[in-house]
């Protein structure tokens, strides 16, 4: 469970995550640009470009980084004015919007670490701006210069500060660059690096610092204020700090702007290499290359467990040392496969906590906004998941999320009435169960008010009076198409577009959302997700000549059928006594149509597999049970359809396909009709 | 193969199979692969026709046998038989599916000029897995339209448990039925 604050492994993955959605949008903007560099104010190219700066912008102020947000702002502005036709485009607009997406480049870069070139990134916002004025080039550029070159003919104080940092500097862990920074929110700064200490190019120790500055500041700030800038550093370096006029031969350190700038920018360039180190460890792949490899491993696999299986068949045949040399070897092989496979199977499998940590600052900010007292916590976050299921619950989630916020939870005041505590909880959890992954989003809020859904589903024509529904039919009516906004929703849950949504989007990845709601005491959204890539730990069962593969998280326990515990009830269903328990009891040739003999006799001496499905049990009667496999799940409905009560396919060990059961379903009307047909 | 390059239409081809001594046509652009029969997982509660599905290189295929598809008299099958794997088009979706056909024929190129609208009573099946009749010298072909070959919808209704139901509907299709024009 964590709080509301974030740990920093999760802000990483995080920053991982949106370092590449900007490396993306920038690659955009720039191809947008350079085919604006023709020359024509082509709307869509314009667009594209405001969209990739817009996402970064966006992306950029969510996680904090002002700088990076603030810097795209100014960029997006323009291109509004662009795209406006306020101002049309010259190739000197496209080389300063393409400067600013390297200004943009380096900062994204440095967000992991690191520094970029502020003064450069400083000059191209200026540029910018100038722009925004509609001045051309020139003029902007002049613009750029004079500002940077107002000498003291301003009235502010001139102070010559002189930076000799010791050389250990660097590994404190400091850096000069955050000095400059500090000193430049006092003022105009002008940096001259001092390199006379730098030794022979064959003694430097890269990891010490060899250059001093001097450094002018133009600000009206008193000379202990500057000094309380180098609190930090006093003991790592030497400093001196002088008022201009007081000593005047110093003049000739105020050198012209542009060569001060020039080797400022060396020392940001070299300290930005560990950024660009840290970006080339990860690359994005095309999912489908990936599923490419994961099929070539799957046969792999296949293939090296049909040479074990050839090999020990015929092992009588072989000398003995060729047996074990060759054993030997296929018992290596058969480890580095499965090692193999699990690898390239784990490049899909992101933890749900990629998508989770998002979620206690939205809930941090909407409470606030609401005024309303809630905590979130969350469990299950290192739980596994396809990346693509992951990427597609986002957005319900959050809606899910938000609905429980706004109206699941009540006012503090309200809570306080109805004896809850003045703080409402948000839980949400995820979990494997029965070959799937079930994510929960639980409140303790005030539940769904049944009684108005069924008479607004009444009248917008979705149930019929006659029509008898349960509590839990009736709840899960929000989820109907045409179930939308007026005031039940408000009263109940969602802002009507959404909920036939969310639901939409769950089904669209072969998962399902229900809700349990008590009403004044909450309610509960599940979302069952398929496992469509992943692994699963299946027990493989006979029936007939068949093999299916039944999830082995969703086996409770595996009996041999005793013929006199076995009962009738009312004609039709059997049922098992177990242990005091009796659990309704089905037969899978009965529900798969397989041959052989169904009636009640035949059971004896069979298995029974006790299933458990949504904390109900039932058993399930096969012919046998043979090994324990993990196995890869594939879909049925790529080339076929969806059937019910089979989750997927899979390929076992000598190459032939097997049938997953999906036992979840098994509780519904697939079985329901198919009980009678057991015959006595 | 047909000698009439001087004419106006589209030259395509197609791979010719046979089956209960026709020879039937698919665009030879739909086929991934021809491979041998190899044993089946079955699927429960579907169509008769639908013999299960194999591994297919890492994929799960289903295999359609045209006998039973086209209603005719099964044969036991042989080293003849084969799989003719294809894709097919179920809405903006690709299907990758085996056929099993008593023997594959050859490849021809078929001008669509040579093409020729099916009658009523063309032959033994049903009408609507016909597209069209190509003519090759003396020699007629019967163009399947693959993607009518599975009834999807029917499938995924999930009355799969009716086999009966869901083959006397397609035998409602078929009708009337006519003797067979070859």
């Amino acid at each position: 469970m964590t709080d509301v604050s974030m740990n920093s492994g999760a802000m990483d993955e995080i920053r991982q995550i949106f370092e590449a959605e900007c490396y993306d949008g920038l690659n955009v903007i720039e191809t947008g640009l350079l085919a604006l560099k023709a020359g024509d104010n082509n709307l869509e190219t314009v667009n594209d470009i405001f969209r990739g700066a817009h996402s970064i912008k966006g992306g950029a102020a969510t996680f904090g980084y002002t700088d990076i947000a603030d810097f795209t702002h100014v960029i997006e502005t323009l291109l509004d004015k662009v795209r406006s036709d306020e101002l049309s485009v010259s190739p000197d607009l496209v080389k300063c919007f393409l400067e600013s997406v390297d200004c943009l480049r380096s900062m994204v870069e440095c967000m992991g670490g690191g520094e970029y070139d502020e003064i450069e990134t400083q000059r191209v916002k200026k540029e910018l701006e100038a722009w925004m004025s509609e001045g051309p080039a020139a003029e902007a550029a002049a613009e750029v210069v004079s500002a940077a070159e107002q000498t003291s003919v301003s009235d502010t104080q001139v102070w010559d500060i002189s930076f000799i940092p010791n050389k250990d500097y660097l590994q404190t862990g400091n850096q000069p660059q955050h000095i400059f920074r500090a000193l430049a929110e006092l003022g105009e700064v002008s940096l001259t690096p001092d390199f006379a200490s730098f030794p022979d190019f064959c003694n430097i120790n890269p990891e010490e610092l060899h250059i001093s500055w001097q450094i002018e500041l133009k600000a009206n700030v008193t000379q202990e204020e500057i000094i309380n800038e180098f609190d930090w550093v006093e003991n790592e370096c030497k400093i001196e700090v002088t008022a201009r006029g007081a000593t005047e031969e110093q003049d000739e350190t105020v050198a012209p702007v542009a060569a001060t700038v020039e080797p400022t920018r060396q020392v940001a360039m070299a300290d930005n290499k560990p950024a660009v180190r840290k970006e080339a460890n990860s690359i994005r792949v095309e999912i489908e290359k990936i599923d490419k490899l994961l099929n070539l491993v799957g046969e792999m696999v296949i293939n090296q467990s049909m040479l074990n299986q050839f090999s020990s068949s015929n092992r009588n045949d072989r000398a003995t040392g060729v047996s074990t040399e060759l054993d030997n070897g296929l018992a290596i092989l058969e480890r580095t496969t499965r090692e193999l496979q699990e690898a390239v199977m784990n490049i899909r499998m992101l933890p749900v906590s990629t998508t989770f940590n998002r979620f206690p600052r939205l809930v941090y900010d909407l409470s606030s906004k609401l005024g309303k007292s809630v905590e979130l916590t969350i469990a299950g976050e290192s739980t596994e998941l396809d990346k693509t299921v992951l990427e597609t619950i986002a957005d319900p989630l959050s809606h899910l999320i938000r609905n429980s916020l706004d109206h699941g939870i009540e006012s503090p005041e309200r809570r306080l009435a109805v004896g809850k505590p003045e703080t409402g909880t948000i839980s949400l959890s995820a979990s494997h169960e029965g070959g799937s992954v079930i994510i929960r989003v639980s409140d303790d809020g005030g539940g769904l008010n049944s009684e108005r859904i069924l008479s607004k589903a009444i009248e917008r024509g979705l149930v019929s009076n006659s029509d008898r529904l349960s509590k839990q039919q009736i709840d899960n009516l929000i989820f109907q198409p045409g179930f939308s906004t007026a005031e039940v929703v408000t009263e109940v849950s969602g802002r009507g577009v959404g909920m036939d949504v969310v639901r939409r989007n769950i089904e669209e990845i072969g998962g399902r959302v229900e809700v349990h709601s008590e009403q004044g005491k909450g309610s509960t959204f599940q979302i069952t997700l398929p496992l469509t890539l992943a692994v699963l730990d299946g027990q493989l069962v006979q029936v007939g000549e068949q093999i299916f593969v039944v999830p082995l998280l969703s086996i409770v326990e595996t009996v041999q059928v005793d013929k006199a515990k076995l009962n009738v009830i009312s004609g039709n269903e059997v049922v098992y006594r177990l242990r005091g328990d009796v659990l309704p009891v089905v037969d899978m040739r009965s529900v798969f149509n397989i041959k052989g003999e169904k009636a009640l006799e035949s059971f004896e001496n069979k298995q029974l597999v006790i299933v458990d499905i949504d904390r109900n049990q039932i058993g399930l009667i096969v012919d046998g049970l043979l090994d324990q496999h993990q196995v890869v799940i594939k879909s049925l409905e790529t080339n076929y359809v969806k059937m019910p009560g089979v989750l997927g396919a899979t390929i076992l060990g000598d190459g032939t396909v097997s049938l997953i059961l999906d036992v979840t379903t098994f509780g519904g009307p697939l079985l329901m009709g198919k009980e009678n047909r057991v015959e006595h | 193969m047909s000698e009439e390059k001087n004419t106006t239409g589209e030259l395509k081809q197609y791979l010719t199979f046979v089956l209960d001594d026709e020879e039937y046509g698919v665009p030879i652009l739909s086929v991934r692969g021809i491979q041998g029969w190899q044993k089946t997982t079955p699927i429960p509660n579907s169509p008769d026709y639908v013999m299960g599905i194999i591994n297919l290189r890492g994929e799960v295929v289903p295999i359609i046998d045209l006998r039973k598809r086209f209603k005719l008299e099964t044969i036991p099958y042989s080293t003849n038989t084969v799989v003719i794997v294809v894709k097919l088009e179920q809405g903006s979706e690709e299907k990758t599916v085996g056929l099993v056909v008593d023997a594959v024929a050859d490849v021809h190129d078929i001008n669509s000029d040579e093409m020729r609208e099916t009658p009523e009573f063309g032959s033994d099946i049903s009408n609507e897995f016909v597209k069209s009749l190509g003519l090759i010298d003396e020699k007629m072909v019967i163009i399947l339209d693959i993607n009518q070959l599975i009834d999807w919808r029917r499938l995924s209704d999930g009355e799969h448990e009716d086999m009966d139901a869901a083959m006397s509907v397609s035998e409602e299709s078929a009708e009337p039925e006519a003797p067979a024009a070859a």
